[in-house]
């Protein structure tokens, strides 16, 4: 156990399965010799060397189009598009044939890739290198979709991701990666799809994920401060989502919030949402809530997006609005 | 060639009658590119192909069962009815697939052909791809990995003139062999539709790909006989000569070389019934299962490797 960030732990996750598995492969922009833009893939091409931490050019189709084939090809390739927002670029590769292919292929072969990327305002980084669009994958039928929020979970988030025989897009939220925390010796596994009570509350259930369940918690404490005890879940997995975990904790608050970075319309927390409303609906004695970024791209200006991100007040605000 | 024209003429004839449902594109004519290209394969070779993809597909080793049986979208089809004329794949022979998309398949060659060079041995990828798919980025994302890499694969155009309903002149600016030059690769531009003429040309490039591990463009000279589609009434069509058949030059060049016509003909009535019978097959399979679909969205563990 020791101090790290959580760039640390992924850089570390990365090593472990390299270690672990001569066929994982990295591919990415600037991966190797600099080491990544964000520096969380350092030291890999002096262990590994040029044949498994593969510089790219700039051509995120290709490199994402690659992965399906080194994978058919019994690698199992990690990618890095450097950010989120240049995934609009591998979509051909990911949505129609990545996702598509052992279904489409009748059961034959397997596409385990990993695509690691980086969404998230908070930067000044500007309306295209701030995006969350991870709803877009969790829509595709064939991707899974994860978004860690501690350092522990993204190592052993990234373990799975990398043992999974599926397309995974493992979505890291840029803001996170200086944030130190304690990172286990040997993170205890966790299986995709598999949410964590990240605290427990008797009052009302907070579901979020990624970055923002660190935001989440802040307004927990101050909810708590007012006599309001809130179960706060960390989604960890979007594609497949814990939609068991959810509901039983619906069943003992009565009241549900969803609060995500992405943009609120369209996103992770409407599918939420709906299912709650659905299967959950005897349970609810109010309005579910949901806090997402507006609906605007995330704009520049440093006030500009402080005002734009959602944070705790609005999180409280939302809470608030369950009690009608 | 003879068993994918026969394959080809009954999915057309199949199609018509309602047979075989949704689109399909077919590649008569270009049978000499697919059957000369594979003959210098082997089964550890991969192949990514294009929505034309019938000919790669039989050429590299897709059962004529598995086949018909798919594009008539049958429970034991080669990929249980959920992928048809478009996506005809095999991986245990090394066919990556059709595809749906133009330039689709390009990456996947290259990927795979990162995985030969990455493996050790001396295996190689083919990407094939048409004309139309010159004007898609992919194919210069592509060129300059493999050159940069060092990727074993060979890229086949097989060019027909045709970027689906209008012709390539009028869509791509440029020469394929000057756009490999640009990268660097070499570039080697044949008739394709002289079988013999295919053959020993991807002999030889395949062979210079084993040892050099290196890209190498194979461009071929081809017609696209019948439509983009089938139903394509082609009224935007007016070729000014008529189409050339890789099947009667091979036929021609047989009866030079002192091939018996009887021969010829036991080929043809051989292949005609292998045919019949693959399609006679397909017609008492069994619809699939929307449960057994839903059941292979995700691969479960241990489905990779």
């Amino acid at each position: 156990m020791s101090e790290a960030r959580f760039a640390h732990a992924i850089n570390r996750s990365l090593d472990h399965a390299m270690a672990h598995d001569a066929k994982v492969v990295l591919l990415g922009e600037d991966i190797a010799n600099a080491g990544g833009s964000f520096a969380v893939t350092r030291g890999l091409l002096d262990k590994y060397g040029p044949d498994r931490v593969i510089d790219m050019p700039i051509a995120e189709n290709a490199i994402a189009g690659m992965a399906v084939g080194l994978a058919v090809g019994g690698f199992r390739p990690v990618i890095e598009i450097m950010f989120m927002d240049f995934m609009t670029l591998t979509m051909d590769a990911l949505v129609n044939q990545a996702a598509k292919l052992h279904f489409m292929f009748g059961g034959q072969g397997a596409v385990p890739m990993v695509v690691r990327t980086q969404h998230g305002g908070g930067l000044n980084a500007g309306p295209q290198h701030s995006q969350c669009l991870e709803a877009w994958f969790a829509h595709v039928p064939g991707l899974k979709v994860v978004v860690p929020a501690t350092l522990d979970d993204a190592y052993a988030l990234l373990q799975s991701a990398i043992a999974d025989p599926n397309p995974v897009i493992f979505v890291e939220n840029k803001a996170l990666y200086p944030m130190k925390g304690v990172l286990s010796d040997a993170p205890p596994a966790v299986p995709l799809g598999e949410a964590r009570i990240a605290r427990a509350g008797r009052d009302v259930t907070i579901v979020s994920y990624g970055a923002m369940v660190h935001k989440v918690m802040a307004a927990a404490q101050t909810l708590a401060d007012d006599g309001i005890e809130a179960e706060v879940i960390d989604l960890r997995t979007v594609q497949p989502w814990d939609e068991a975990c959810v509901l039983a904790s619906l069943a003992r608050t009565h009241r549900l919030v969803v609060a995500h970075e992405a943009v609120e319309a369209f996103g992770v927390g409407a599918e939420i949402v709906a299912r709650m409303a659905q299967i959950g609906f005897d349970e609810l004695d109010g309005p579910i809530m949901r806090v997402g970024g507006a609906f605007m791209p995330v704009p520049f200006g440093r006030t500009l997006e402080i005002d734009y991100m959602p944070g705790p007040a609005q999180v409280i605000a939302a809470v608030h609005g369950t009690y009608g | 060639m003879a068993t994918i024209r026969e394959a080809e003429r009954h999915c057309g004839a199949l199609f018509a009658a309602g047979e075989i449902p949704g689109f399909i594109h077919l590649s008569d004519g270009q049978e000499a590119v697919s059957v000369g290209v594979m003959a210098a394969l082997r089964t550890d070779d991969t192949i990514a192909s294009t929505h034309r993809g019938h000919g790669h597909a039989l050429a590299k080793g897709l059962g004529l069962d598995g086949f018909f049986r798919e594009l008539m979208g049958k429970a034991d089809g080669a990929c249980k009815g959920r992928g048809g004329s478009m996506h005809v794949a095999d991986l245990s022979v090394g066919m990556l697939g059709a595809n749906g998309i133009v330039g689709g398949g390009v990456a996947i060659a290259l990927g795979s052909g990162l995985a030969q060079k990455l493996r050790g041995g001396d295996g190689l990828a083919v990407s094939f791809f048409g004309d139309g798919a010159l004007a898609e980025g992919i194919i210069h994302e592509a060129f300059n990995i493999a050159k940069l890499k060092h990727v074993p694969i060979l890229f086949v155009c097989e060019n027909n003139g045709w970027s689906e309903f209008s012709p390539t002149s009028t869509q791509v600016s440029f020469t394929l062999e000057k756009l490999a030059a640009a990268y660097g690769i070499a570039w080697f531009g044949i008739d394709g539709s002289d079988v013999e003429r295919v053959a020993q040309c991807a002999a030889d490039i395949v062979a210079r790909i084993r040892i050099e591990r290196g890209p190498v463009v194979l461009e071929c000279s081809t017609t696209r006989i019948r439509g983009h589609y089938e139903g394509d009434s082609q009224r935007y069509r007016n070729d000014p000569a008529p189409p050339v058949d890789p099947l009667a030059i091979a036929r021609a060049r047989l009866l030079d070389h002192g091939t018996a016509p009887a021969a010829i003909e036991t080929i043809e009535s051989t292949v005609n019934a292998i045919v019949n019978a693959a399609v006679d097959a397909a017609r008492l399979s069994a619809e699939p299962s929307l449960q057994s679909a839903l059941d292979d969205v995700y691969a479960q563990a241990g489905a990779a490797r």
